[in-house]
């Protein structure tokens, strides 16, 4: 599976997770000063998903996200410069300030929004996958959705929806075990997320959402069929948040030391590092330098969040085909 | 002096009280106990924002938590009050209506007329509305005007934590599906609330303050922003009247008529956005059935008509506030 994984690939890998976990930790730190309005959802945890998925795709594929959009956002190419002033209320952020962390959206680079409505996204991308599949162009979308929203109708709609019409979708569900405080073990009547694909006529796989190459190897399978006319495929990637629901959740609903538990033993950093430097392919020294880089930016994208002017009065009335 | 508790612990305990004295009356919702199948505490969350923590291990099998699945158990609210309950189901966030409406407005809001008379749906669904909380367009909606739309639907926007108490606890023995909107900044809002049992009929306007000089009309969060203008104009000389209507539907209009009947002079006061909205549809009441007593224009202070933005920047300046509603009280008793 590495095979198909140059050295250039490794190191835009582990940029892309270490960013999205640098960017969420610090956003987690400057959310408890008070600094950061709103409801707040970090995917810190669960990098390898977005990563492993979005590395298949180009500018010109679709993806559908969540209320815990920051990875995905990060992992499709949306700046994170952009990206951290939005979350700052700031005019300067990726949607002027207006969408918030719950609505990061970049069209021109197929991020087609952060979804404050859980199961939002799925019929999205049976319409972006539509509109691929009438061009010709072999594009493909990407539905990403929870544990939780894998029990929405909108969810159950797109599936059956995507197979009838053969589209080139991708359903991949982020089971973290929780939809707020609720376990997935309660919610979803099946064992598996995944086991529902056959119902909806589709190929269904279970990854270790903590593995990247593993996700990598799934998500590139299922995006070459889908590029090639084969039709959707649903994945379930096993994974774990390592914050709450929304930043302040008390989490008494968890167990003790579970997180860190997860963090010292499956955290996907530390199993990617762990393996391209035992088998030579990447030193310490090349990570390292990737840490205190995205560390950089990452700190420069707080100060200019933090330095940025918000929006102005006249903002309010703008971007809404008419207002009064 | 009367005991103070929160908007929130209001609703609490008439949901305490009304499950005690009624067995027929069960609670569900997303994470309305919290927990359900994980291994740490449960009644973990009692709701998103904690209104109904505590319930689960008074009313042992009646509080039920429920996947993310809002067209099936909002509706399945609504069956079960056909088949001799009476839930309450909790819509977490009302801009959650838009994946569960069918049940709500095809449903539960037409069964009694459409079956000639023989159903009787008492469901009754608690749901959060408000902007605020600097919580983005999909978060903090105020849409009670669509539910008011819907012939067979109450809908209930208590200002207060007394009404809160009083308005919950009509709902839950009213035989009528009933949309009973809270507020999520009024939450924290204190007022004497008696502990025991007592109702807030249904089309029952409050009139918070008398004044001669202007009919104020405001909804939900509304109501406080109106008595700060109110007290502000009242040094200036100019003496509001404050009408909170309590239940858009069925709305009150004859506190409103007879208020401006004296008046001559009408602002409306809504969060929501200004079209189709009550602030338009009290307007037109009031132009209709009162036009021979106006003195001035009416005015409506409301949202603009764009979608919720998330910077507190703009949300700021989207909400309706006390300088708003003085400065259109202020024109319509200047007019002419
Ligand atoms: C339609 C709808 N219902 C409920 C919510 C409230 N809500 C936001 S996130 C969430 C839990 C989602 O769980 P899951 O899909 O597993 O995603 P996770 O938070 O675990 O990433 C809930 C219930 C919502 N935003 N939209
Ligand atoms: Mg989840």
């Amino acid at each position: 599976m590495s095979e198909t994984l140059n050295r250039e690939s490794l190191l835009e890998a582990y940029r892309t997770m270490r960013t999205i976990r640098e960017f969420e930790e610090r956003v987690h730190n400057d959310f408890a000063t008070g600094e950061i309005p709103g409801f707040v959802h970090l995917y810190a945890g669960e990098e390898a998903s977005a990563t492993g998925v979005c590395m298949h795709l180009t500018g010109d594929d679709y993806i559908a996200s969540t209320h815990r959009g920051h990875g995905h956002c990060i992992a499709k190419g949306v700046d994170p410069v952009g990206m951290m002033a939005e979350i700052w209320g700031k005019a300067t952020g990726t949607c002027k300030g207006k969408g918030g962390s719950m609505h990061i959206a970049d069209l021109a680079v197929g991020m087609l929004g952060a979804n404050g409505i859980v199961g939002g996204g799925g019929p999205l991308i049976c319409g972006t996958t539509l509109a691929a599949k009438i061009r010709g162009d072999r594009t493909v979308g990407v539905c990403f959705f929870g544990d939780g929203a894998s029990n929405q109708g909108t969810i159950f709609e797109a599936m059956n929806l995507a197979t009838v019409w053969n589209l080139p979708a991708i359903f991949v569900a982020e089971n973290n075990g929780y939809a707020e405080t609720t376990s997935s073990t309660w919610s979803v009547a099946c064992d598996n997320i995944a086991d529902r694909a056959s119902a909806f006529g589709m190929p269904g796989v279970i990854v270790d959402g903590f593995d990247f190459f593993a996700v990598h190897e799934a998500a590139g399978e299922a995006i070459r069929r889908a590029r090639d006319g084969g039709g959707p495929t649903l994945i379930e990637m096993k994974l774990s948040r390592y914050y709450g629901h929304f930043e302040g959740d008390q989490q008494t609903y968890r167990a003790d030391g579970e997180v860190q538990k997860l963090r010292e033993t499956k955290d996907c950093l530390l199993q990617f590092r762990k393996r391209v430097t035992a088998n030579g392919e990447i030193t310490g020294e090349q990570l390292d330098a990737i840490d205190a880089e995205v560390g950089a930016l990452i700190d420069g994208s707080v100060a200019k969040a933090k330095a940025d002017p918000k929006p102005s009065a006249a903002d309010l009335m703008t971007d809404v085909y008419v207002s009064y | 002096m009367a005991r103070k508790i929160t908007y929130q612990q209001a609703i609490n305990e008439a949901l305490d009280q009304e499950m005690a004295r009624d067995q027929t009356v069960i609670v569900m919702g997303e994470d309305n106990a919290g927990g359900a199948g994980s291994p740490g505490e449960e009644d973990a969350w009692g709701g998103v924002l904690g209104v109904t923590k505590g319930l689960f291990h008074k009313h042992p099998g009646r509080v039920l938590d429920t996947p993310i699945s809002e067209s099936g158990f909002i509706g399945a609210a609504v069956g079960a009050a056909c088949n001799g309950m009476r839930p309450v189901a909790e819509l977490m966030f009302v801009d959650f209506m838009g994946v569960c409406f069918d049940q709500i407005f095809n449903q539960a809001a037409k069964f009694k007329y459409m079956f000639g008379g023989k159903a009787e749906t008492p469901v009754v669904i608690r749901t959060m509305y408000g902007a605020g909380f600097r919580a983005a367009a999909q978060h903090s909606q105020c849409l009670y005007n669509l539910f008011t739309h819907i012939p067979g639907l109450k809908v209930v926007v208590p200002s207060n934590p007394y009404d809160a108490k009083g308005l919950l606890i009509q709902s839950i023995r009213d035989n009528d599906p009933v949309i009973f909107m809270e507020h999520k900044v009024l939450y924290t809002m204190e007022g004497e609330v008696p502990e025991e049992l007592y109702t807030v009929p249904f089309g029952e306007a409050a009139v918070v303050r008398e004044g001669d000089d202007v009919t104020i009309v405001a909804i939900g969060r509304m109501v406080g922003f109106a008595q700060e203008a109110a007290a502000s104009l009242q040094k200036k000389g100019i003496h509001c009247e404050i009408i909170d209507p309590r239940t858009t539907s069925p709305l009150d209009e004859d506190t409103i008529l007879e208020s401006v009947e004296n008046t001559g002079r009408l602002v409306v006061v809504d969060e929501a956005n200004p079209r189709c909205s009550m602030a338009a549809d009290i307007a037109g009441l009031v132009a209709q059935k009162a036009f021979a007593a106006l003195k001035a224009p009416i005015e409506q202070v409301t949202a603009p008509h764009v979608p919720v933005p998330f910077s507190d920047a703009l949300e700021d300046l989207y909400i309706p506030n006390a300088a708003a509603i003085e400065a259109a009280v202020t024109r319509v008793k200047e007019y002419r």
